[in-house]
């Protein structure tokens, strides 16, 4: 540098945004995921406030549900940190762990389901309890595909492809199951608010 | 005491290595049919679009036929349409429900959603901003794909022997809940949701790609303070899309759920001859919601990528920099953000709430302000420009007027009071057919006039162009314009006939006029078609840049390969709008031209531009500090 006057603090031409494109697609997927439960409950208000409503109330296993989604929320950040600590080995595991853990899951809902059917709640009838298999049933089915992903994830672990050189894959799986855990949170709070 | 943290802009950028060298890879197959090239797929896109636009305006024909000349005999139609002529040589009064239907479906989803943003984002947005292609050309060529199938689905519901879905293209239930109503609400209806759950999946893949390319994938200097705005108008189309299709999904998913597994989401109280039917506690009215939560959001799905072609087109072809950028900007974004809390103006009466009405009243017409905004800056642009009229530039001035005419019958419609009268009558049929619909086809016809000298490397002819121009433009006055009559004489819409009422009867001439009209400005059309496919061939060949415009596609080749520029991607120094500057040798500086070659015509804060510009090789100073 000789001339001494003036130093420019110069940065690489903007890159804007450093995320990665892939990061970048599953937020907005999950946005739109987003939209359609907020219009489903949204929905579920309206028709909730002009009457004519069955009451009844939620099968008690969902509380089971709601235990083994958190947990597999923490084992899916264990499996990642394993992932960036090149902890190889932890990261099958956990990935495992986390993919058994949201199986358990979708059967606890299915579990509330039949409790739902032996209490004369079914799906044709009264829109309260239509509302209730909807909701969680396409909940479940989102469950089903971030599971179809872990199970992707255990192949490329598998295939050593996950480390702390190539954390794109399991990073954007955890963000979408975690997505998926705090929008089952929120539903489950939302359903027993508003009975 | 300084902190120098240089980094010497290296020669390539990240993506650089996909250069030209995969341009003449690929066999047919991958080339041409499953392409992961944004041109191509925008190419498969506009086709696609154009073969549904001239369906669609078929369909509109045959119903103005009804409309125009309700004694006429049709039998010269029976080789097409067969079964649906009554013996009389009538149309079927339930097919007629079909057309119309039809009619909306396809133009509204299918050739101006998918056809216009489709068409233009794909081949705009990575050509614009200097992307070597989209973010994931694979979930582009799955769009596309998704589309087609979508297509095909609706297609074939065309041809079944119960016909294609009649509930019109905004299917309320109980009508498209129920088989027994209609006969288009059997497997007519059953198609018409499986393609749309499809085009939803299709549109989904192509907004989250948009949105991600636009903001991950922009050249070095490309802010968005530089970016196009018919790019801001393709985003933020975009996210309209990811936050209002998943909505119609819904909609479309309970409705399902209501026709083909008994659920009583929207059915409660029916009787059919005489019988009850099981479903109790459901509501039409949430329905409606959920459906115009989209239905709203997606008439600027439909408008804003032709604004922002507009925009660009009226910009380049008045030689002056558009006026007020950045209220362009904020005034899409401030539609943007209106489009989804004034749904339930379509709703004023299903007997909601008065004082709710207002508040949408009030809502609704707030969007008179960015609207006006809108017109006021491209009269502006135009004001005093050296205007070349070429056809794309007369499209553009087109949608101008049509946003204008359709947009002030919007201010009647959207007051819960006048709405009473004005509701579900022909009024409401020329207000959107005129703001939603035409200037939108106009904003499509002016992309692809002014943009197919990069599709295809030729020139369109000019003198059809204007010929196709004129006929459109006064045809679709004359199609629309008399409707408003007719509206305030409280002609409802969708029905088959009028001449059965007295009431009705007296403006039958008019009709015919429109009938008259429509069927011109549908021939007009062909002039286009057959512009557009000689010159696909035969047209004379384009030069690099023939509109002289400031943009980066075109510093690409006369026919960019797969990954746009040759050697490296431009760099970005200045706005797109640099036309007519004072003391420039020519009358636009491209984007990619720097300040330091351009001393004659800066403007003093520009002159400072420079020093960044000499930082680095196209580097950019964040802070400076003196010793």
């Amino acid at each position: 540098m000789s001339e001494a006057v003036d130093f420019k603090i110069v940065e690489e031409p903007k890159r804007p945004m450093a995320m990665n494109p892939k990061k970048f697609g599953m937020w907005l997927f999950m946005a739109s995921v987003l939209m359609l439960f907020i219009s489903l409950t949204s929905a579920y208000i309206v028709r909730q406030a002009e009457g004519n409503w069955l009451f009844f109330d939620l099968p008690t296993i969902f509380v089971v549900s709601t235990a083994i989604i958190v947990v597999s929320s923490v084992t899916m950040q264990l499996a990642f940190w394993s992932a960036r600590k090149d902890d190889v080995e932890r990261v099958k595991v956990m990935v495992l762990l986390t993919a058994i853990l949201g199986l358990a899951f979708v059967i606890s809902q299915y579990l509330g389901w039949k409790d739902l059917v032996a209490r004369s709640v079914y799906l044709v009838g009264n829109p309260s309890g239509s509302f209730l298999y909807i909701i969680t049933g396409l909940h479940a089915i989102h469950l089903v595909s971030a599971v179809v992903f872990l199970l992707f994830v255990l192949y490329s672990s598998f295939r050593n492809k996950v480390n702390s050189k190539n954390t794109v894959q399991i990073e954007i799986c955890t963000t979408y199951w975690h997505f998926l855990g705090v929008l089952w949170v929120y539903l489950y709070v939302f359903l027993t608010l508003l009975r | 005491m300084a902190t120098i943290d240089v980094h010497p802009q290296t020669a390539t950028h990240h993506h650089d290595e996909h250069g030209d060298d995969h341009a003449h890879h690929g066999n047919f197959w991958t080339t041409y049919i499953f392409s992961e090239d944004h041109k191509v797929i925008a190419k498969q896109f506009l086709f696609t679009g154009m073969a549904w636009a001239l369906i669609g305006g078929m369909l509109s024909v045959l119903f103005r036929l009804q409309l125009g000349f309700p004694e006429a005999n049709l039998g010269w139609l029976k080789p097409i349409l067969g079964g649906w002529l009554t013996p009389e040589g009538k149309i079927d009064p339930e097919f007629y429900l079909a057309l119309v239907t039809m009619h909306g479906t396809i133009m509204v989803f299918f050739v101006l959603t998918a056809g216009l943003s489709g068409t233009f984002s794909n081949f705009l947005i990575p050509l614009q901003i200097g992307a070597r292609d989209m973010a994931s050309g694979f979930m582009n060529m799955l769009s596309y794909w998704f589309f087609f199938l979508s297509s095909a689905i609706m297609f074939i519901s065309l041809f079944i022997s119960t016909g294609p879905a009649a509930g019109g293209w905004v299917i309320y239930p109980p009508l498209s809940a129920l088989p027994q109503a209609i006969s288009g609400s059997g497997l007519g209806m059953t198609l018409w949701l499986v393609s749309m759950a499809l085009f939803i999946v299709s549109s989904l893949l192509g907004s989250i790609n948009y949105i991600t390319t636009v903001i991950n994938m922009r050249t070095l200097g490309m802010s968005f303070t530089k970016l196009p705005l018919t790019i801001w108008a393709f985003f933020l189309t975009a996210i309209i899309g990811i936050l209002s299709f998943p909505v119609l999904f819904a909609a479309a998913l309970l409705l399902i759920f209501d026709r083909s597994f008994g659920t009583s989401f929207y059915l409660s109280d029916i009787y059919i001859g005489g019988e009850a039917l099981p479903n109790q506690g459901g509501s039409p009215i949430l329905f409606q919601h959920l459906f115009w939560f989209l239905g709203h959001p997606e008439v600027y799905i439909v408008l804003l990528p032709a604004l922002g072609i507009t925009s660009e087109i009226i910009a380049t072809n008045s030689r002056k920099p558009i006026f007020g950028y950045k209220a362009m900007v904020g005034s899409m974004l401030f539609i943007a953000i209106l489009s989804f809390v004034v749904w339930a103006h379509h709703m004023f009466v299903t007997g909601m709430n008065p004082f709710l009405g207002s508040i949408f009243t009030l809502l609704t017409l707030i969007i008179a302000v960015p609207s006006a905004v809108k017109i006021f800056n491209y009269v502006t642009t135009l004001w005093k420009g050296n205007i070349r009229f070429t056809p794309a530039m007369l499209f553009s001035i087109g949608l101008v007027s049509f946003f204008l005419t359709g947009g002030i019958t919007g201010i009647f419609l959207g007051n819960s009071a006048v709405d009473i009268q004005l509701h579900d009558t022909y009024f409401v049929v020329a207000h959107f057919h005129l703001v939603m619909g035409s200037a939108s086809f106009f904003g499509m016809m002016a992309g692809v006039y002014h943009w197919f000298p990069k599709m295809f490397g030729r020139m369109m002819d000019e003198k059809l162009g204007y010929l196709h121009f004129w006929l459109t433009f006064i045809g679709v006055y004359l199609v629309f314009f008399p409707m408003h009559y007719i509206g305030i004489a409280g002609f409802p819409r969708r029905y088959y006939t009028w001449t059965a009422f007295e009431t009705f009867s007296g403006f039958a001439d008019l009709n015919m006029l429109v009938s008259v009209a429509a069927i011109i400005t549908m021939v007009a059309q062909f002039i286009f078609l057959f512009n557009f496919i000689y010159n696909i061939f035969r047209g004379k060949l384009a030069p690099a840049n023939p509109w002289n415009a400031t943009t980066l596609e075109w510093t690409t080749p006369r026919l960019p390969g797969h990954g746009n520029w040759v050697g490296e991607i431009p760099t970005v120094y200045r706005w797109p709008y640099d036309y007519s500057k004072p003391g420039s040798k020519e009358d636009f500086i491209p984007q990619h031209i720097p300040y330091s070659e351009t001393p004659e015509s800066n403007l003093p804060h520009e002159n400072d531009e420079i020093k960044l510009e000499m930082g680095g090789a196209g580097a950019i100073v964040v802070e400076e500090r003196k010793h």
